[in-house]
């Protein structure tokens, strides 16, 4: 029972692994831009939502809400101002400016919030739990993280698919001189993807702020991950991006039940293991634009 | 008035020159083609007018307005599509969405996907299929429906025939009456001498950046724009 | 170009004059730093120079990766904590003497490179960068649980022991400078090499570079391990420097930091950038040291800037590509008298872009 648990528990951890990883996924399906930022920006999202739940009196969900709504502004700023002035100077600079911004927001993290570990208090919902049988029982919370997780995967692709901006968006990634052509503004559709990312990368910090104790420094951890994820399921694909997040979960469990220092260590023996057999990942996009 | 007026346009990518000083008029409802050979300027035309390029010197009116300050995806709104050379299809949407993705400027007007699927039929049985698996043709057929859907006043065609068998030439040629018969204005660019001449009302001959001949359809021979066409003697 | 129809004198030749001069101020800035500095600067500063020699060498190899192999790792600390543990394991547990433990440790991690650049080589551009990551992570995880090495805990240098400090700082502060100037100037006779050419070809357009016929793949290989190599280098001078290594210290992300903004300041794709970029870095390190992690916000921001307005670097825009100090291209002059082109010129015709 304790190997079934363990599956179980990385099932439930790679619902907040899915949740970092799929705004990951979708700026590199959209634009082809790996953004280095992504990890610092989830911790300063969970940041601001513990000093929004510190400083009002509001329920934790509207300060959540909030954080996600400033880190999609935020995205779509930073997008418009930095990274598409980025993307006209080839490859390396978009790496080298996120890269940039991830040292820049992580050291400024350190110097206002100082590297004290915090973490948002959720009261009794971050203990109760549901016993299925002996030996096995579910995290209420870890539980609502993979609902978060599969619903927000759901609803991008659903926008994605049917709707006229999710489509534009869509044919933006495929050829943004022939989209302009149709009245599309890549620039404008590159801005609203990071900014989708940006925010879904704000409620995955702030999940995981309420799940463990984290740092400035934590963002390394938290790319790192999402990463993993994206590659084992394979690039372009956002379900590829859930099941990439799934199987880290399972494997970083598995991994600390065989001995508690190599569950981290697992996860990256199980991601170097699919790069060597499987490089295109378990799900790959079937059309490569 | 006319609908697209240029005036003495010149355009060059960098150092190269490609248009000198170029004027052309298109009335509303014609159909104009405009012929030449390789580098005569032909596509960098298009461009400018779709506002994909911007004129080093010269004036380029539609409906009257002096649209140098317009972006060329705020081109689309006014009425301008343009169908590029080499088709550049979405090819991870469907036919289906890429007709949706031209009618993303939502201009009203007698196009929609019924209309489009009736002016090509081959497209209605290929609407779930995606842009990467189509034939030439199919391309071809969807980005001109695609373009179609942003219901334009001007609609410009960039060497349609070009890499294609000349029985799927003329299947799409002969949806180009249908078009023009719901009132657009077309401006088609071609190297294929015989299909130019089979549509246009009107045509004018580029040379090097230049127009060496521009007559209504009708009072020219395929000699004559042949002549033009390779330079070998003045413009009547 | 047309001038070359009116000058039919025209000469293809690398350098000129003020090259000669810059080589002269480099020569002259080493001969400093090797008889004049260690005799007048304290000892603590001596070991403060020694940190920048090795970000010299992790820059200079970082920039050969990025600059000319087209290749973002940010992941070479990886190899810097190959060469720290390598070279304290080498020297304590086998028994080797210090200079040999120190190359052979930049040996151990340029094998490693070639192993692992299998597996790593299968990402492209971003992913690829946050691959090597998972590799130097992957790498530390594996250090920690690994007992002759320390643990957790890390190790330290016993092979000074008996040594006194003089001698020490001495001996580290020279062996030092002198990687420093043998990585730059193995880089730049690299860089002058047919190896080079293809390089820059392939910075300049990978897939034109490979329908020339340069094995692209290859190359950027043979650069990885040699990159690698460098950064195992400078690990083990880090690790000799500090008489110690502990795994968080010396696989820090942060090396990574570093290097990326010394040479994207300093100039990318160019030799002369990275050391530029070095010194930049270590004088705004020293100064804004008070500030606590200040100096890397600020080299952040200012290395954002650079990448969007001025992507030739500090060393770009002190020159204007007019000066090279280390002359890669090959420039045709006109109307020169032929025979001051020296033995090189006009065997090849490419002009550096």
């Amino acid at each position: 029972m304790t190997w079934v648990n363990a599956v179980v528990q990385g099932l439930l951890l790679g619902g907040q692994y899915a949740l970092l990883a799929c705004g990951l996924s979708l700026v590199f399906g959209v634009m082809r831009i790996v953004n280095l930022a992504h990890g610092a920006l989830a911790v300063t999202a969970a940041y601001l939502t513990l000093w929004l739940s510190q400083r009002t009196s509001l329920p934790l969900v509207v300060c959540l809400v909030a954080s996600v709504l400033v880190f999609a502004g935020v995205g779509y700023l930073l997008q418009r101002g930095l990274l598409n002035r980025a993307l006209r100077g080839g490859e390396l600079a978009p790496l080298l400016v996120t890269f940039g911004l991830a040292v820049i927001v992580v050291n400024l993290l350190q110097e206002i919030a100082t590297a004290n570990s915090r973490s948002i208090s959720i009261g009794g919902l971050a203990t109760s739990s549901t016993r299925i049988v002996d030996g096995l029982s579910i995290g209420v919370f870890s539980l609502l993280t993979l609902v978060v997780a599969v619903a927000l995967i759901g609803l991008i692709q659903l926008f994605l698919s049917r709707t006229a901006v999710g489509r534009a968006m869509r044919a933006t990634s495929d050829d943004p001189g022939a989209a302009r052509l149709m009245g599309i503004d890549d620039r404008h559709m590159y801005g609203l993807a990071t900014a989708i990312a940006v925010g879904s990368v704000a409620a995955a910090g702030a999940f995981l702020g309420m799940s463990t104790q984290f740092t400035p420094g934590y963002g390394d951890l938290v790319l790192i991950f999402a990463f993993e994820a994206v590659i084992i399921g394979g690039l372009g694909s956002l379900w590829g991006t859930l099941l990439g997040g799934l199987v880290l979960g399972v494997a970083q469990t598995v991994g600390a039940q065989v001995e508690p220092a190599y569950g981290i260590l697992f996860g990256h023996v199980v991601f170097l293991a699919v790069l060597a057999l499987k490089p295109s990942g378990l799900m790959p996009r079937t059309v490569t634009a | 008035m006319p609908l697209l007026e240029l005036d003495g346009v010149d355009a060059a990518y960098g150092e190269l020159r490609a248009l000198w000083g170029l004027d052309l008029r298109v009335e509303e409802g014609e159909t104009l083609a405009v012929v030449g050979a390789n580098g005569a300027g032909k596509s960098t035309l298009l461009k400018t007018i779709a506002g994909v390029m911007h004129p080093t010197a010269g004036r380029v009116r539609f409906d009257g307005r002096d649209v140098a300050d317009v972006a060329d995806h705020r081109r689309v709104a006014l009425g301008i599509s343009l169908v590029p050379e080499g088709r550049r299809i979405f090819r991870s949407l469907t036919v289906q969405e890429n007709l949706q993705v031209g009618a993303y400027s939502r201009r009203p007007g007698p196009w929609d996907l019924a209309a489009v699927f009736d002016a090509f039929p081959l497209l209605a049985d290929r609407r779930n299929r995606i842009g990467a698996h189509l034939s030439g043709g199919e391309q071809q057929a969807t980005a001109i429906g695609r373009a179609l859907m942003a219901n334009p006043r001007l609609l410009l065609l960039d060497e349609v025939s070009l890499g294609l068998a000349p029985v799927v030439v003329g299947d799409i040629y002969r949806a180009l009456p249908t078009i023009a018969a719901k009132g657009t204005t077309v401006l088609v660019v071609e190297q294929d001498l015989g299909q130019a001449l089979s549509v246009a009302d009107r045509l004018q001959c580029l040379l090097e950046g230049r127009t060496v001949l521009e007559a209504p359809a009708v009072e020219l021979t395929r000699e004559q724009v042949a002549a033009a066409y390779f330079g070998l003697e003045e413009a009547p | 170009m047309s001038a070359a129809k009116e000058a039919p004198h025209a000469v293809v030749r690398r350098g000129g004059r003020s090259s000669v001069a810059g080589a002269a101020v480099m020569v002259a800035a080493v001969v400093v730093l090797a008889v004049w500095v260690p005799y007048n600067v304290s000892l603590g500063g001596l070991t403060q120079l020694v940190g920048l020699f090795s970000l010299i060498i992790l820059a200079t190899t970082w920039n050969l990766l990025a600059g000319y192999g087209g290749l973002v790792s940010i992941g070479q600390q990886a190899f810097i904590g190959a060469g720290g543990y390598g070279v304290i394991y080498l020297a304590d547990a086998v028994g080797l003497p210090l200079v040999i433990a120190l190359l052979l440790a930049a040996v151990v991690a340029g094998l490693l490179a070639f192993v692992t650049s299998f597996l790593v080589f299968r990402l492209v551009g971003g992913y690829f960068a946050i691959g090597t990551w998972v590799l130097a992570e992957g790498f530390k995880l594996l250090t920690t649980q690994v007992d002759a090495l320390g643990g957790g805990s890390g190790l330290s240098l016993q092979a000074f022991s008996g040594t006194d400090r003089v001698t020490r700082i001495a001996t580290v502060y020279w062996l030092g400078l002198a990687l420093a100037v043998i990585v730059v100037v193995a880089t730049y006779v690299l860089m002058r090499s047919p190896v080079g050419l293809g390089l820059t070809a392939i910075r300049d357009d990978v897939k034109a570079a490979s329908s020339l016929g340069v094995h692209v793949r290859r190359w950027q290989r043979f650069v990885y391990v040699a990159a690698s190599a460098g950064a195992g280098l400078a690990g083990a001078l880090i690790a000799v420097n500090a008489l110690r290594v502990s795994p968080d210290s010396i696989y820090s992300v942060n090396y990574s930091a570093f290097m990326i903004f010394i040479v994207v300041i300093g100039g990318l794709g160019t030799i002369e950038g990275p050391i530029i970029g070095a010194v930049v870095f270590f004088v705004l390190q020293q100064q804004l040291s008070s500030y606590g992690t200040w100096y890397l916000v600020a080299l952040g921001a200012l290395a954002v800037v650079v990448v969007l307005f001025a992507p030739t670097g500090v060393w770009g825009l002190l020159t204007r590509g007019r000066l090279e100090m280390f002359p890669l291209g090959h420039r045709v002059e006109v109307d020169r008298p032929a025979a001051a082109g020296g033995g090189r010129a006009g065997r090849r015709s490419a002009t550096r872009a």
